[in-house]
Protein backbone atom coordinates (compact mmCIF):
# COMPACT_ATOMS: atom_id res chain seq x y z
CA UNK A 1 0.00 0.00 0.00
CA UNK A 2 1.23 3.27 -1.13
CA UNK A 3 -0.22 6.57 -0.08
CA UNK A 4 1.08 9.58 -1.87
CA UNK A 5 0.06 13.74 -1.60
CA UNK A 6 2.09 16.43 -2.93
CA UNK A 7 2.48 19.40 -4.09
CA UNK A 8 5.43 20.48 -6.28
CA UNK A 9 6.39 23.89 -8.50
CA UNK A 10 7.67 22.71 -11.87
CA UNK A 11 8.41 25.23 -15.03
CA UNK A 12 4.61 25.66 -16.15
CA UNK A 13 2.62 24.98 -13.76
CA UNK A 14 2.29 23.83 -9.73
CA UNK A 15 2.05 20.02 -9.61
CA UNK A 16 -0.87 18.98 -6.88
CA UNK A 17 -1.66 15.73 -6.64
CA UNK A 18 -3.02 12.94 -4.64
CA UNK A 19 -3.91 8.91 -4.83
CA UNK A 20 -3.42 5.41 -2.63
CA UNK A 21 -2.26 2.66 -4.43
CA UNK A 22 -2.74 -1.02 -3.03
CA UNK A 23 -1.29 -4.59 -4.84
CA UNK A 24 -2.96 -3.03 -8.24
CA UNK A 25 -1.78 -1.54 -11.46
CA UNK A 26 -2.14 2.04 -11.54
CA UNK A 27 -1.48 3.68 -14.66
CA UNK A 28 -0.79 7.28 -15.03
CA UNK A 29 -1.40 8.92 -18.63
CA UNK A 30 -1.11 11.95 -19.71
CA UNK A 31 0.79 13.73 -22.21
CA UNK A 32 4.10 14.55 -22.22
CA UNK A 33 5.14 17.20 -19.94
CA UNK A 34 1.82 16.58 -17.79
CA UNK A 35 4.49 15.33 -14.88
CA UNK A 36 3.83 11.94 -14.93
CA UNK A 37 7.18 11.48 -14.62
CA UNK A 38 8.03 13.57 -11.70
CA UNK A 39 5.49 11.30 -9.60
CA UNK A 40 7.47 8.38 -10.05
CA UNK A 41 10.92 9.95 -9.28
CA UNK A 42 9.05 11.94 -5.99
CA UNK A 43 7.81 8.23 -4.69
CA UNK A 44 11.71 6.76 -5.81
CA UNK A 45 13.27 9.91 -4.02
CA UNK A 46 15.24 10.98 -7.16
CA UNK A 47 13.21 14.47 -6.31
CA UNK A 48 11.74 15.72 -3.62
CA UNK A 49 8.04 17.73 -3.32
CA UNK A 50 7.86 21.05 -2.16
CA UNK A 51 5.24 19.94 0.36
CA UNK A 52 3.14 16.88 0.90
CA UNK A 53 3.25 13.32 2.26
CA UNK A 54 4.76 9.72 0.70
CA UNK A 55 4.02 6.87 2.99
CA UNK A 56 4.86 3.01 2.02
CA UNK A 57 3.52 0.24 3.69
CA UNK A 58 3.97 2.28 7.18
CA UNK A 59 7.13 3.76 6.21
CA UNK A 60 7.50 7.79 5.61
CA UNK A 61 9.31 8.40 2.52
CA UNK A 62 8.59 12.41 2.60
CA UNK A 63 7.12 14.55 5.20
CA UNK A 64 7.06 18.35 5.02
CA UNK A 65 9.73 19.63 7.00
CA UNK A 66 11.11 16.44 7.52
CA UNK A 67 14.50 14.79 5.73
CA UNK A 68 13.28 13.01 2.91
CA UNK A 69 14.25 9.33 3.30
CA UNK A 70 17.02 8.52 0.56
CA UNK A 71 16.52 6.94 -2.88
CA UNK A 72 18.79 4.12 -1.84
CA UNK A 73 16.89 3.18 1.57
CA UNK A 74 13.34 2.64 0.08
CA UNK A 75 13.02 -0.26 -1.40
CA UNK A 76 11.93 0.66 -4.48
CA UNK A 77 11.90 -1.03 -8.00
CA UNK A 78 12.21 1.50 -10.78
CA UNK A 79 12.13 0.44 -14.37
CA UNK A 80 13.43 3.45 -16.21
CA UNK A 81 12.20 4.44 -19.20
CA UNK A 82 15.05 2.80 -22.06
CA UNK A 83 15.99 0.90 -19.04
CA UNK A 84 19.03 2.57 -17.89
CA UNK A 85 20.79 -0.95 -17.79
CA UNK A 86 24.40 -0.48 -16.95
CA UNK A 87 26.20 -1.02 -20.10
CA UNK A 88 29.80 -2.31 -18.56
CA UNK A 89 28.10 -5.03 -16.85
CA UNK A 90 26.62 -8.36 -17.72
CA UNK A 91 23.04 -8.81 -17.80
CA UNK A 92 23.85 -11.09 -14.71
CA UNK A 93 25.42 -8.57 -13.07
CA UNK A 94 23.06 -5.58 -13.76
CA UNK A 95 20.49 -8.31 -12.39
CA UNK A 96 22.53 -8.98 -9.12
CA UNK A 97 23.22 -5.41 -8.81
CA UNK A 98 20.96 -4.53 -5.94
CA UNK A 99 21.10 -7.46 -4.29
CA UNK A 100 22.68 -7.29 -0.60
CA UNK A 101 25.52 -10.03 -0.20
CA UNK A 102 23.89 -11.11 3.49
CA UNK A 103 20.26 -11.82 1.54
CA UNK A 104 21.92 -13.53 -1.26
CA UNK A 105 20.75 -16.88 -0.02
CA UNK A 106 17.01 -15.77 -0.01
CA UNK A 107 17.54 -14.13 -3.09
CA UNK A 108 18.78 -16.70 -4.79
CA UNK A 109 15.28 -18.39 -5.36
CA UNK A 110 13.57 -14.72 -6.21
CA UNK A 111 16.41 -14.15 -9.50
CA UNK A 112 16.08 -17.25 -10.84
CA UNK A 113 12.47 -17.51 -10.56
CA UNK A 114 12.45 -13.88 -12.31
CA UNK A 115 14.95 -15.22 -14.65
CA UNK A 116 12.52 -18.21 -15.55
CA UNK A 117 9.31 -16.29 -15.86
CA UNK A 118 11.12 -13.89 -18.09
CA UNK A 119 12.79 -16.29 -19.97
CA UNK A 120 15.87 -14.77 -19.83
CA UNK A 121 18.30 -17.13 -18.54
CA UNK A 122 20.14 -17.46 -21.70
CA UNK A 123 21.74 -14.15 -21.66
CA UNK A 124 23.34 -13.68 -18.45
CA UNK A 125 26.39 -13.74 -19.90
CA UNK A 126 25.72 -10.92 -21.96
CA UNK A 127 26.13 -7.30 -22.24
CA UNK A 128 23.26 -5.35 -22.73
CA UNK A 129 24.00 -3.94 -26.14
CA UNK A 130 24.34 -7.51 -27.66
CA UNK A 131 20.44 -8.12 -26.14
CA UNK A 132 16.98 -7.13 -28.08
CA UNK A 133 14.82 -4.66 -26.83
CA UNK A 134 12.18 -6.72 -25.76
CA UNK A 135 15.37 -8.68 -23.93
CA UNK A 136 16.56 -5.73 -22.44
CA UNK A 137 12.98 -4.88 -20.94
CA UNK A 138 13.02 -7.83 -19.65
CA UNK A 139 16.29 -7.55 -17.63
CA UNK A 140 15.47 -4.60 -16.63
CA UNK A 141 12.08 -6.04 -15.03
CA UNK A 142 14.17 -8.60 -13.22
CA UNK A 143 16.96 -6.37 -12.27
CA UNK A 144 13.96 -4.09 -10.16
CA UNK A 145 12.09 -6.96 -9.03
CA UNK A 146 15.53 -8.23 -7.31
CA UNK A 147 15.68 -6.84 -4.54
CA UNK A 148 12.35 -7.51 -3.82
CA UNK A 149 10.69 -3.94 -3.58
CA UNK A 150 7.76 -3.08 -2.36
CA UNK A 151 6.18 -0.85 -4.87
CA UNK A 152 7.54 -1.31 -8.48
CA UNK A 153 7.49 2.43 -10.88
CA UNK A 154 7.91 1.65 -14.70
CA UNK A 155 8.52 4.76 -16.55
CA UNK A 156 6.85 4.37 -20.02
CA UNK A 157 8.32 0.40 -20.31
CA UNK A 158 7.29 -0.66 -23.78
CA UNK A 159 7.45 2.70 -25.76
CA UNK A 160 10.93 1.74 -26.99
CA UNK A 161 9.09 -1.32 -28.36
CA UNK A 162 8.24 -2.50 -31.66
CA UNK A 163 4.13 -3.77 -31.53
CA UNK A 164 4.39 -7.83 -31.66
CA UNK A 165 6.99 -7.45 -28.55
CA UNK A 166 4.97 -5.02 -26.73
CA UNK A 167 1.83 -7.06 -26.87
CA UNK A 168 3.98 -9.96 -25.57
CA UNK A 169 5.58 -7.67 -22.57
CA UNK A 170 1.72 -6.19 -21.70
CA UNK A 171 0.81 -10.39 -21.12
CA UNK A 172 4.68 -10.22 -19.11
CA UNK A 173 3.83 -7.34 -16.98
CA UNK A 174 0.51 -8.55 -15.63
CA UNK A 175 1.60 -12.28 -15.26
CA UNK A 176 4.33 -10.48 -13.35
CA UNK A 177 2.10 -8.37 -11.35
CA UNK A 178 -0.30 -11.72 -10.53
CA UNK A 179 2.89 -13.26 -9.22
CA UNK A 180 4.30 -10.36 -7.34
CA UNK A 181 1.15 -8.56 -5.70
CA UNK A 182 2.80 -5.22 -5.34
CA UNK A 183 1.83 -1.92 -6.12
CA UNK A 184 2.65 -0.84 -9.40
CA UNK A 185 2.65 2.29 -10.98
CA UNK A 186 2.91 2.51 -14.22
CA UNK A 187 3.72 5.87 -17.01
CA UNK A 188 2.05 5.94 -20.01
CA UNK A 189 0.85 7.98 -23.31
CA UNK A 190 -0.54 5.62 -24.86
CA UNK A 191 -4.19 5.30 -23.70
CA UNK A 192 -4.82 1.34 -25.34
CA UNK A 193 -1.74 0.40 -23.42
CA UNK A 194 -2.96 2.10 -19.95
CA UNK A 195 -6.52 0.44 -20.71
CA UNK A 196 -5.05 -2.84 -21.41
CA UNK A 197 -2.50 -2.72 -18.26
CA UNK A 198 -4.33 -0.85 -15.37
CA UNK A 199 -6.60 -1.80 -12.96
CA UNK A 200 -6.98 1.95 -12.30
CA UNK A 201 -6.35 4.96 -14.89
CA UNK A 202 -5.07 8.48 -13.56
CA UNK A 203 -5.27 10.86 -16.32
CA UNK A 204 -2.90 13.66 -15.56
CA UNK A 205 -2.85 17.12 -17.43
CA UNK A 206 -0.25 19.96 -15.94
CA UNK A 207 0.04 18.12 -13.08
CA UNK A 208 -3.48 17.69 -11.91
CA UNK A 209 -5.57 14.54 -11.76
CA UNK A 210 -8.03 15.36 -14.60
CA UNK A 211 -9.97 11.97 -14.53
CA UNK A 212 -9.88 8.97 -12.69
CA UNK A 213 -11.06 5.65 -14.52
CA UNK A 214 -11.61 1.97 -12.98
CA UNK A 215 -10.88 -0.07 -15.56
CA UNK A 216 -11.27 -4.36 -14.65
CA UNK A 217 -10.68 -7.00 -12.59
CA UNK A 218 -11.19 -4.29 -9.74
CA UNK A 219 -12.97 -6.81 -7.51
CA UNK A 220 -10.24 -9.41 -7.96
CA UNK A 221 -8.10 -6.83 -6.34
CA UNK B 1 75.72 9.74 -21.20
CA UNK B 2 74.24 10.97 -17.84
CA UNK B 3 70.55 9.59 -17.98
CA UNK B 4 69.56 11.82 -15.00
CA UNK B 5 67.53 14.11 -16.75
CA UNK B 6 65.01 10.90 -17.76
CA UNK B 7 64.75 9.60 -14.57
CA UNK B 8 64.11 12.52 -12.91
CA UNK B 9 61.39 13.81 -15.42
CA UNK B 10 59.50 10.31 -15.09
CA UNK B 11 59.68 11.09 -11.28
CA UNK B 12 58.78 14.88 -11.23
CA UNK B 13 56.00 13.47 -13.88
CA UNK B 14 54.34 10.26 -11.82
CA UNK B 15 53.95 12.30 -8.52
CA UNK B 16 52.34 15.48 -10.04
CA UNK B 17 50.13 13.00 -12.70
CA UNK B 18 49.12 11.07 -9.04
CA UNK B 19 48.25 14.33 -7.36
CA UNK B 20 46.56 16.00 -10.05
CA UNK B 21 44.55 13.12 -10.78
CA UNK B 22 43.20 12.33 -7.57
CA UNK B 23 42.34 16.49 -7.00
CA UNK B 24 41.06 16.64 -10.40
CA UNK B 25 38.74 14.10 -10.11
CA UNK B 26 37.47 14.60 -6.97
CA UNK B 27 36.91 18.16 -7.35
CA UNK B 28 35.39 17.21 -11.16
CA UNK B 29 32.77 15.00 -9.83
CA UNK B 30 32.14 17.27 -6.37
CA UNK B 31 31.40 20.28 -8.42
CA UNK B 32 29.33 17.76 -11.11
CA UNK B 33 26.70 17.45 -9.01
CA UNK B 34 26.49 21.15 -7.91
CA UNK B 35 25.68 24.19 -9.20
CA UNK B 36 26.32 27.55 -7.40
CA UNK B 37 26.80 31.22 -6.83
CA UNK B 38 30.71 32.00 -8.60
CA UNK B 39 30.80 28.29 -10.13
CA UNK B 40 31.93 29.40 -13.31
CA UNK B 41 34.45 31.23 -11.93
CA UNK B 42 35.90 28.83 -9.68
CA UNK B 43 36.08 26.74 -13.25
CA UNK B 44 37.83 29.42 -15.02
CA UNK B 45 40.20 29.96 -11.90
CA UNK B 46 41.14 26.45 -12.56
CA UNK B 47 41.70 26.45 -16.32
CA UNK B 48 43.93 29.46 -15.94
CA UNK B 49 47.35 28.11 -16.03
CA UNK B 50 46.10 26.95 -19.49
CA UNK B 51 46.41 30.27 -21.20
CA UNK B 52 48.87 32.17 -19.17
CA UNK B 53 52.48 32.15 -20.30
CA UNK B 54 54.22 29.48 -18.10
CA UNK B 55 56.64 32.00 -16.66
CA UNK B 56 53.55 34.02 -15.29
CA UNK B 57 52.59 30.71 -13.24
CA UNK B 58 55.87 30.35 -12.25
CA UNK B 59 56.13 34.08 -10.59
CA UNK B 60 52.90 33.24 -9.08
CA UNK B 61 54.82 30.00 -7.32
CA UNK B 62 57.77 32.06 -6.69
CA UNK B 63 55.36 34.72 -4.51
CA UNK B 64 53.78 31.85 -2.67
CA UNK B 65 56.87 29.08 -2.23
CA UNK B 66 60.14 31.65 -2.48
CA UNK B 67 62.06 32.32 0.56
CA UNK B 68 59.83 35.05 1.49
CA UNK B 69 56.40 33.69 -0.24
CA UNK B 70 53.27 32.95 1.77
CA UNK B 71 54.04 29.47 2.08
CA UNK B 72 58.05 29.22 1.58
CA UNK B 73 58.48 31.49 4.44
CA UNK B 74 55.99 29.46 6.96
CA UNK B 75 57.50 26.25 5.42
CA UNK B 76 61.44 27.76 6.28
CA UNK B 77 60.43 28.71 9.52
CA UNK B 78 58.18 25.50 11.05
CA UNK B 79 59.98 22.59 8.96
CA UNK B 80 63.00 24.53 7.89
CA UNK B 81 62.41 23.11 4.46
CA UNK B 82 62.56 24.97 1.03
CA UNK B 83 61.00 24.10 -2.08
CA UNK B 84 62.49 26.32 -4.54
CA UNK B 85 65.78 25.05 -6.32
CA UNK B 86 64.28 21.48 -5.71
CA UNK B 87 62.76 18.64 -7.62
CA UNK B 88 59.47 19.02 -5.43
CA UNK B 89 59.53 22.57 -6.76
CA UNK B 90 59.26 20.94 -10.47
CA UNK B 91 56.44 18.87 -8.82
CA UNK B 92 54.62 21.39 -7.74
CA UNK B 93 55.32 23.52 -11.46
CA UNK B 94 53.89 20.58 -13.02
CA UNK B 95 50.88 19.79 -10.73
CA UNK B 96 50.16 23.46 -11.21
CA UNK B 97 50.09 23.75 -15.21
CA UNK B 98 48.88 19.76 -15.57
CA UNK B 99 45.76 20.18 -13.58
CA UNK B 100 43.65 22.03 -15.85
CA UNK B 101 43.86 19.09 -18.30
CA UNK B 102 42.41 16.48 -15.97
CA UNK B 103 39.96 18.62 -14.50
CA UNK B 104 38.68 19.68 -18.12
CA UNK B 105 38.73 16.14 -19.16
CA UNK B 106 36.70 14.72 -15.93
CA UNK B 107 34.69 17.61 -15.58
CA UNK B 108 33.63 16.25 -19.45
CA UNK B 109 33.45 12.76 -18.80
CA UNK B 110 31.21 12.94 -16.12
CA UNK B 111 29.08 15.48 -17.68
CA UNK B 112 28.30 13.20 -20.39
CA UNK B 113 27.34 10.34 -18.07
CA UNK B 114 23.85 9.53 -18.41
CA UNK B 115 22.50 10.16 -14.67
CA UNK B 116 19.65 7.63 -14.72
CA UNK B 117 22.33 5.35 -14.41
CA UNK B 118 23.65 6.97 -11.69
CA UNK B 119 19.81 6.87 -10.47
CA UNK B 120 19.21 3.17 -11.07
CA UNK B 121 21.90 1.76 -8.64
CA UNK B 122 20.53 4.56 -6.15
CA UNK B 123 16.72 3.18 -6.33
CA UNK B 124 18.60 -0.25 -6.15
CA UNK B 125 19.96 0.63 -2.39
CA UNK B 126 23.56 1.79 -3.37
CA UNK B 127 26.04 4.48 -1.28
CA UNK B 128 26.87 7.36 -3.27
CA UNK B 129 30.01 5.47 -2.60
CA UNK B 130 28.91 2.34 -4.31
CA UNK B 131 27.71 4.65 -7.35
CA UNK B 132 30.75 6.53 -7.97
CA UNK B 133 32.91 3.22 -7.78
CA UNK B 134 30.71 1.06 -9.95
CA UNK B 135 29.12 3.06 -12.16
CA UNK B 136 30.53 6.47 -12.48
CA UNK B 137 33.93 5.48 -12.29
CA UNK B 138 34.08 2.93 -15.03
CA UNK B 139 32.02 4.00 -17.21
CA UNK B 140 34.25 7.79 -17.26
CA UNK B 141 37.19 5.64 -17.48
CA UNK B 142 37.62 6.44 -21.08
CA UNK B 143 37.69 10.42 -20.51
CA UNK B 144 39.73 10.30 -17.42
CA UNK B 145 42.49 7.88 -18.54
CA UNK B 146 42.89 10.51 -21.59
CA UNK B 147 43.24 13.57 -19.07
CA UNK B 148 45.58 11.35 -17.04
CA UNK B 149 47.48 11.02 -19.78
CA UNK B 150 47.56 14.43 -20.75
CA UNK B 151 48.40 15.75 -17.51
CA UNK B 152 51.28 13.16 -17.37
CA UNK B 153 52.53 14.52 -21.23
CA UNK B 154 52.33 17.81 -19.77
CA UNK B 155 53.98 17.49 -16.47
CA UNK B 156 56.58 15.75 -18.50
CA UNK B 157 57.28 18.48 -20.94
CA UNK B 158 56.90 21.26 -18.28
CA UNK B 159 59.48 23.93 -18.49
CA UNK B 160 58.45 27.50 -17.87
CA UNK B 161 56.99 27.19 -14.45
CA UNK B 162 59.48 24.57 -13.56
CA UNK B 163 62.77 26.57 -14.76
CA UNK B 164 60.94 29.73 -12.68
CA UNK B 165 60.84 27.59 -9.33
CA UNK B 166 63.34 25.00 -9.03
CA UNK B 167 65.63 26.40 -11.82
CA UNK B 168 68.54 24.15 -13.19
CA UNK B 169 70.67 22.03 -11.08
CA UNK B 170 72.27 19.26 -12.78
CA UNK B 171 71.75 16.30 -11.05
CA UNK B 172 68.71 18.11 -9.18
CA UNK B 173 66.50 19.69 -11.02
CA UNK B 174 67.50 18.66 -14.83
CA UNK B 175 64.46 16.95 -16.26
CA UNK B 176 64.40 16.29 -19.87
CA UNK B 177 62.83 19.67 -21.13
CA UNK B 178 65.60 21.35 -18.78
CA UNK B 179 68.30 19.08 -19.93
CA UNK B 180 67.48 20.32 -23.80
CA UNK B 181 67.33 24.24 -23.42
CA UNK B 182 70.87 24.21 -21.12
CA UNK B 183 72.41 21.62 -23.67
CA UNK B 184 71.75 23.95 -27.41
CA UNK B 185 72.23 27.38 -25.01
CA UNK B 186 75.95 25.66 -24.12
CA UNK B 187 76.17 24.25 -27.92
CA UNK B 188 75.75 20.36 -27.07
CA UNK B 189 73.64 19.61 -30.21
CA UNK B 190 74.15 15.92 -29.97
CA UNK B 191 72.94 15.88 -26.36
CA UNK B 192 69.88 18.21 -27.02
CA UNK B 193 68.92 15.88 -30.40
CA UNK B 194 69.43 12.74 -28.22
CA UNK B 195 66.64 14.42 -25.58
CA UNK B 196 64.34 15.52 -28.26
CA UNK B 197 64.38 11.80 -29.72
CA UNK B 198 63.83 10.59 -26.87
CA UNK B 199 60.63 12.64 -25.81
CA UNK B 200 59.26 12.81 -29.36
CA UNK B 201 59.09 8.93 -29.32
CA UNK B 202 57.66 8.84 -25.59
CA UNK B 203 54.56 11.31 -26.66
CA UNK B 204 54.32 10.00 -29.99
CA UNK B 205 53.77 6.43 -28.67
CA UNK B 206 51.40 7.67 -25.53
CA UNK B 207 49.07 9.14 -28.26
CA UNK B 208 49.44 6.51 -30.43
CA UNK B 209 48.84 3.93 -27.27
CA UNK B 210 45.56 5.76 -25.82
CA UNK B 211 43.97 6.37 -29.38
CA UNK B 212 44.01 2.54 -29.46
CA UNK B 213 43.31 1.84 -26.39
CA UNK B 214 39.92 4.04 -26.88
CA UNK B 215 39.28 2.44 -29.98
CA UNK B 216 39.01 -1.02 -28.43
CA UNK B 217 36.66 0.23 -25.61
CA UNK B 218 34.58 2.21 -27.19
CA UNK B 219 32.20 -0.72 -27.89
CA UNK B 220 32.19 -2.33 -24.87
CA UNK B 221 31.61 1.70 -23.08
CA UNK B 222 29.39 3.06 -25.55
CA UNK B 223 25.42 3.37 -25.03
CA UNK B 224 22.87 1.08 -25.63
Amino acid sequence: MLSVQLTKQLAHYEMAIQFDVGAEILVLAGPSGSGKTTVLNCVAGLLHPDSGLIVSKDRLFYKSGEKPLPARDRQIGYLFQDYALFPHMTVEKNIWYGVKKKQYKEDLHTVKQLLHVLGIEHLLQKYPHQVSGGEKQRVGLARALATRPSVLLLDEPLSALDKETRQQCQEELLRLHNIWQIPFIIVTHDLDEAEKLGDRILYLDQGHIADEKPIKHLATV
Amino acid sequence: MDYSPLILSLKVAVISTFFVFLAGVFIAYLLSKRDFFGKSILEALFLLPLVLPPTVVGFALLILFGKKGWIGSWLLEWFDFQIVFTWIGAVIASIVVSFPLMYQSAAAAFESLDERLSNAARTMGASEWRVFWTVVFPLAWPGLLAGLVLSFARGLGEFGATLMLAGYIPGKTDTIPMAIYFAVESGQMEKATFWVVIIITFGFSLILWVNWWSKRNIRRFSRM
